[in-house]
C-alpha cells in the first residue's frame, strides 16, 4: 500500500494505530476503569485477593457471554439461559446427590443435558422457523417453572463440599512457600503459586512465535503486514496484560479453577470463531442469511448448532454457578441472560447480526463486573450498581455506533 | 453568476475510507434541462448525487455546491428536500408493506388537527399515479409490485412534493425496454413543466435520446461535459471518454465452442409463488443446455426468468415446484443450494445486495464463502491459502479495492458483481447460471464481464444467462429462449435473433392448456 511508504515513520505509526484502535479500545476503557477504581478505592481493587474475585464472582457470566455471542453473531437472541442455567445447576446437584456419579461425571451428564435442551430450542428456531426471542421467552419461563418443580422451591445442597472448591478453589499444583510481611509487620508464611506465571509464560511464547511465524508467512507470500514498530508494541501490549494477570494469580493462591475453565472455553470458541469453516459460517448466516444459504451454506444447520453449543454452555454455567453459592437456588440464574447478553454489546457485538467477538464479549462482561467490584468496594449499594451498569451499557453502544459510523463501517 | 444556472459544484472532494471517491469535480446543470451523467462503476457518479442532496452532509466533503447561487449547507436529505431537490437512489426505498399511496405522501402527510383524511390522499395519489402512466390501484401493497411498477412509484412520491431538481440515479436499470420508453418519455413530460433533471444511465442510447448536457467523470474527476445542441455526440465518443480508451467493439468475439454434450435438461419445470400455493409462476418449462454453450433467457420483467433459475438452483424461490431436472444425464432433486452447488451449479444473484453479498463482511471472505471446503482441513480454514486464493481472483477480475480486507460495503456496483463472480467462479462450477449479470455496471466493466464469460464457455463450462437487455442477449448468447407470464414462447438462435424477433415471441399469444 502507498500510505505504508509516507516519509514520516513515526506518524505511519500513529496511522496505523489508530486505525487498528477499535480493537484495542476494550482493553483502554477496562484499565481506565480499573485505574480510576484505584483511585477512589486506595489501591484496594488491585490487590491481588481482590482480583482474582473478580473472575470468581464473574466466571458463570463470562462463561455465558461467550455462547451469547455466538448467538448474536448468528443474528438471534437468547433469553432462557438463565433459566437453564438455573435448571442445570439443580439438576446436576441432583445428579451428584441422588445417582451416586463422581464430580466430573456429573459435570459431563449436566452440559450433554444442556447441549439435548439446546437442540430442543435450536429446532424450533432453525426449522419450524420461529423467531428466537419468542421460542428463548418460552424457554425462560419453561425452565424456572421446572427449576422450581425439581428443587421444590427450596435450596438443595450437594452432599461434598467438591462443588463449592471447584467454584473457588484454585489449580493446586506447585506451591512456593515464602515469608512474607503481614499488615503487622510479622514475618508469616505465604504461598507464593509459580503456576500461573508459567503458564503466562507459555501462552506469551506461543503468541510471539505464532506472531512471528505468520509474518514470515505474509512477507514470503508478499501480502500487506504491519509495520514491525506496531507489531512489537502490540505483542508488548498483550504480553504485559497478561504477565499482570499471572501475577496477581501468583501472589493470591494461584490460578483460580474457574479461570481455567474460562480459558479454555474462551480459546476452543476463539479458534472456533477465527479458523474454523462453522465459525465463518456462523459470522456469514449472520451478516445475511439469504446470501449464506445461496453460497451453499447450511443457514439452518448453522443456527441450530449455535443454539445447541448455548445449551452445553448453560450446563458449565450451571454447575459453576452452583459451586459459588455451593447449593442449587430455586431462583438461580435470575437475570444472567440480560447480563451475558448486555457483556455482548458492551463488547461491539452488533444486535443486527454478524459483528462480535468473543474477547469483545468477555472484556464486555469484565467491564460490567469490575464496575460492580469497585463500587461494592466503595460501599455503594446494588441499586446504585443497575444505574451505572444501565448507563454505561448506553454509552458504549453509543461509542461503538459512533466510531463505526466514523470509520465508514456503518 | 449566471441566472441560468441552477447547481453549481466546485472543486468537490470527497474521500471515503481507503478510497478517494471525489477528486476536484466541477460541473454545473443548467435550469430546466436534462443532465445526464455518465461513468464507470466507481467513478463517482452516486456519491456526487449524494453530496448535492445531503446524504453526506455539508462537512464531510471540501469543496462547494451551489443551488440558485447559494452555498448548500444540507446537514441531511430533509434539508435538500426543503429546497424543492428530490433524489430517486438505484436501491427503491419504498416501506415494502404499505400501499402505493401510503408511500407516496409518507413523510409528508399533512393531517389537519392530527387528523389524515385518507380518501383525498388516494384520490391525490390518483393523479401522480396518472402521471407516471402506473394502472394500478392506489391500494395495492408495494412489496407485492414488479421493481419496474415500484421505481414508477418512486417518482410519483418524488413529484407529490414541490420539487424543482430531480435526481435519478440509474432510473432504468431495472425496467424492461416498454418500461424505459415510457419512463424517458416522462421525464421529458416533466421537463416541459420546468423541472430540471439529472439522470445517471448506463444506457448510452437512451442517454444520447434525452439529455441536453452531458457529463462524464472517471475515477472521481470530471472528464468532459458535453453539450448535445450544439455538438454531435455519439455512443463511442461517450465509451471512449468512461474508459479512457477506445471499445470498438461492445461484446467481445466469441467463437463457437458448443459440444454435443448436454450438460443441463429441465422438462416440464414447473414452480409456484412462495405466498399463493395455487399460483403457478412459471408454467411447464422446458429445455436443455449444452457443453461450452451460452443460453439467454429473454423477457420482460415478472416473466419467471429469475423464478425458474431459482427454483432449479435448489429450490432456492417457491412453495413447490414439479418437472424433471437432469445433470450430465442423471436425475437431480436438489433440496437447497447446497446440493446443487455440490453438484456443479453456481448461480449469480440478479440481486446482489440482498441475495448475492454479505454486504458487512471483506472482498476476501465474501469471494471464499462458498468454497470454504477447498482451503480447510479438518474444518480449520487455512488463512494464507484463503489470502492468495482471494487475491487471485481480484487480480484475475481486476476488481477494484484497497485491499481485500475492504468490506464490500464500500465498493461500487460493478466491483461488488466481480465479487459475486468471484465466490461463484472460485467454487468451480461447471455450470453457471448468470442473472442479469451486467445490470448496473458501467461499460468497460460489462465488457470485462462478457470476457470472463466468454473465456469460460471456452474452456468447456456452460452458460445460462438472463438478461433484459436485448442487445447483451443477442451480442453473448448462442441461443435465445424467450419467456413471458411464466411460460417458455419460443427459441432463436444467435443468427436469427433480433430484438424485434424477441419482442414479437414475448407477446405471442399461447394457448392456455
Amino acid at each position: 500500500m502507498s500510505d505504508l511508504q509516507s516519509p514520516s515513520k513515526f506518524h505511519n505509526f500513529l496511522n496505523i494505530a489508530k486505525a487498528n484502535m477499535r480493537n484495542y479500545t476494550m482493553f483502554l476503557i477496562l484499565g481506565l476503569i480499573m485505574l480510576g477504581f484505584a483511585i477512589l478505592t486506595d489501591g484496594v481493587n488491585f490487590h491481588p485477593r481482590n482480583f482474582t474475585y473478580i473472575f470468581i464472582q464473574n466466571s458463570y457470566i463470562l462463561i455465558l457471554a461467550i455462547g451469547m455471542i455466538l448467538i448474536i453473531i448468528v443474528g438471534d437472541i437468547d433469553l432462557s439461559v438463565g433459566s437453564l442455567s438455573g435448571f442445570l445447576g439443580a439438576i446436576s446437584v441432583i445428579i451428584y446427590n441422588n445417582l451416586g456419579f463422581g464430580f466430573v461425571p456429573t459435570i459431563i451428564l449436566t452440559i450433554l443435558i444442556g447441549l439435548a435442551i439446546g437442540a430442543f430450542m435450536g429446532y424450533w428456531v432453525a426449522y419450524v422457523n420461529i423467531p428466537a426471542f419468542i421460542v428463548t421467552l418460552a424457554g425462560m419461563f419453561l425452565f424456572r417453572g421446572l427449576t422450581y418443580i425439581i428443587t421444590n422451591v427450596t435450596p438443595i445442597t450437594p452432599r461434598t463440599q467438591i462443588f463449592k472448591d471447584m467454584a473457588s478453589g484454585t489449580v493446586d499444583f506447585l506451591k512456593i512457600n515464602t515469608m512474607a510481611a503481614n499488615s503487622n509487620g510479622e514475618m508469616v508464611q505465604q504461598a507464593f503459586q509459580p503456576l500461573p506465571i508459567i503458564i503466562g509464560i507459555l501462552i506469551i511464547l506461543y503468541m510471539v512465535f505464532s506472531g512471528i511465524k505468520d509474518r514470515k508467512n505474509k512477507i514470503k507470500n508478499d501480502f500487506t503486514i504491519l509495520p514491525i514498530g506496531y507489531f512489537i508494541t502490540q505483542q508488548v501490549f498483550f504480553a504485559a496484560i497478561l504477565m499482570l494477570l499471572c501475577v496477581k494469580f501468583a501472589q493470591y493462591r494461584g490460578l483460580p479453577n474457574v479461570f481455567a475453565i474460562l480459558g479454555i472455553t474462551a480459546i476452543i470458541f476463539m479458534f472456533i470463531t477465527r479458523s474454523t469453516v462453522f465459525g465463518r459460517y456462523i459470522y456469514a448466516v449472520g451478516g445475511n442469511a439469504r446470501s449464506a444459504k445461496l453460497s451453499g451454506i447450511n443457514s439452518e444447520k448453522v443456527k441450530f448448532l449455535v443454539h445447541v453449543i448455548m445449551g452445553g454452555i448453560c450446563g458449565l454455567a450451571g454447575v459453576v454457578f452452583t459451586g459459588y453459592m455451593n447449593s442449587a437456588l430455586p431462583d438461580a440464574g435470575k437475570d444472567f441472560e440480560l447480563e451475558a447478553i448486555a457483556a455482548c454489546y458492551i463488547g461491539g457485538a452488533s444486535a443486527a447480526g454478524g459483528v462480535g467477538t468473543i474477547i469483545g464479549a468477555i472484556m464486555g462482561g469484565l467491564v460490567m463486573g469490575v464496575i460492580n467490584n469497585g463500587m461494592s468496594l466503595m460501599n455503594i449499594g446494588a441499586n446504585w450498581q443497575y444505574v451505572v451498569k444501565g448507563s454505561v451499557l448506553l454509552l458504549a453502544v453509543w461509542y461503538d455506533v459512533y466510531t463505526r459510523k466514523k470509520a465508514g463501517l456503518a | 453568476m449566471d441566472e441560468s444556472i441552477i447547481l453549481e459544484v466546485r472543486n468537490l472532494t470527497k474521500e471515503f475510507p481507503g478510497v478517494r471517491a471525489l477528486d476536484n469535480v466541477n460541473f454545473s446543470v443548467k435550469k430546466g434541462e436534462i443532465h445526464c451523467l455518465c461513468g464507470e462503476n466507481g467513478a463517482g457518479k452516486s456519491t456526487l448525487m449524494n453530496v448535492i442532496s445531503g446524504v453526506h452532509p455539508h462537512g464531510s466533503y471540501e469543496g462547494h455546491v451551489l443551488f440558485h447561487g447559494k452555498e448548500t449547507r444540507y446537514k441531511d436529505v430533509k434539508d435538500s428536500e426543503k429546497d424543492n431537490i428530490a433524489i430517486i437512489h438505484q436501491e427503491l426505498t419504498l416501506s415494502p408493506y404499505l400501499s402505493i399511496y401510503e408511500n407516496i405522501f409518507l413523510g409528508h402527510i399533512k393531517p389537519k388537527f392530527g387528523i389524515i383524511n385518507w380518501t383525498k390522499l388516494i384520490t391525490d395519489s390518483k393523479k401522480y399515479l396518472q402521471k407516471v402512466g402506473l394502472k394500478d390501484d392506489p391500494d395495492t401493497i408495494v412489496s407485492k409490485m414488479g421493481v419496474g411498477k415500484q421505481q414508477l412509484v418512486e417518482i410519483a412520491r418524488a413529484l407529490s412534493k414541490k420539487v424543482e431538481l430531480l435526481i435519478l440515479d440509474e432510473p432504468t436499470s431495472s425496467l424492461n425496454d416498454a418500461e424505459s420508453k415510457a419512463l424517458l418519455q416522462l421525464i421529458l413530460d416533466l421537463k416541459k413543466e420546468g423541472i430540471t433533471c439529472i439522470m445517471i444511465s448506463h444506457k448510452l442510447n437512451e442517454l444520447l435520446e434525452i439529455a441536453d448536457s452531458i457529463t462524464i467523470l472517471r475515477d472521481g474527476r470530471t472528464i468532459r461535459s458535453y453539450n448535445t445542441k450544439e455538438e454531435q455526440v455519439s455512443e463511442a465518443m461517450l465509451i471512449q471518454d468512461m474508459v479512457g480508451r477506445d471499445i470498438t467493439h461492445r461484446y467481445p468475439e466469441r467463437k463457437n465452442t458448443i459440444e454435443d454434450t448436454v450438460v443441463m435438461e429441465v422438462k416440464d419445470w414447473t414452480v409456484y409463488h412462495p405466498e399463493y400455493p395455487d399460483l403457478a409462476v412459471v408454467k411447464k418449462a422446458s429445455f436443455s443446455l449444452r457443453k461450452g454453450e451460452i443460453l439467454a433467457f429473454c423477457g420482460p420483467m415478472g416473466a419467471g426468468r429469475t423464478e425458474l433459475m431459482m427454483s432449479l438452483f435448489g429450490k432456492s424461490y417457491g412453495s413447490r415446484s414439479s418437472g424433471i431436472l437432469r445433470v450430465y444425464g442423471e436425475e437431480k432433486n436438489f433440496h437447497s443450494p447446497k446440493d446443487a452447488i455440490e453438484s456443479g451449479i453456481g448461480y449469480v444473484s440478479e440481486d446482489r445486495k440482498n441475495l448475492g453479498l454479505i454486504l458487512i463482511q471483506d472482498v476476501k471472505t465474501n469471494i471464499t464463502n462458498s468454497s470454504l471446503k477447498k482451503i480447510s482441513s479438518h474444518g480449520v480454514i487455512k488463512k494464507s491459502q484463503e489470502v492468495s486464493e482471494a487475491e487471485k481472483y481480484r487480480k484475475a477480475l481486476s476488481i477494484k479495492t484497497p485491499s481485500i480486507d475492504q468490506m464490500v460495503k464500500n465498493l461500487s456496483g460493478g466491483n461488488q458483481q466481480k465479487v459475486v463472480l468471484s465466490r461463484c467462479l472460485m467454487a468451480e462450477p461447471s455450470i453457471f447460471i448468470v442473472d442479469e449479470p451486467t445490470r448496473g455496471i458501467d461499460v468497460g466493466a460489462k465488457y470485462e464481464i462478457y470476457t470472463i464469460l466468454n473465456e469460460l464457455v471456452s474452456r468447456g463450462k456452460s452458460i445460462i444467462m438472463v438478461s433484459s437487455e436485448m442487445p447483451e442477449a443477442i451480442g453473448m448468447a448462442d441461443r435465445i429462449i424467450v419467456m413471458n407470464e411464466g411460460r417458455i414462447k419460443g427459441e432463436l438462435t444467435r443468427q436469427e435473433a433480433s430484438q424485434e424477433k424477441i419482442m414479437t415471441l414475448a407477446l405471442k399469444k399461447v394457448q392456455e392448456n
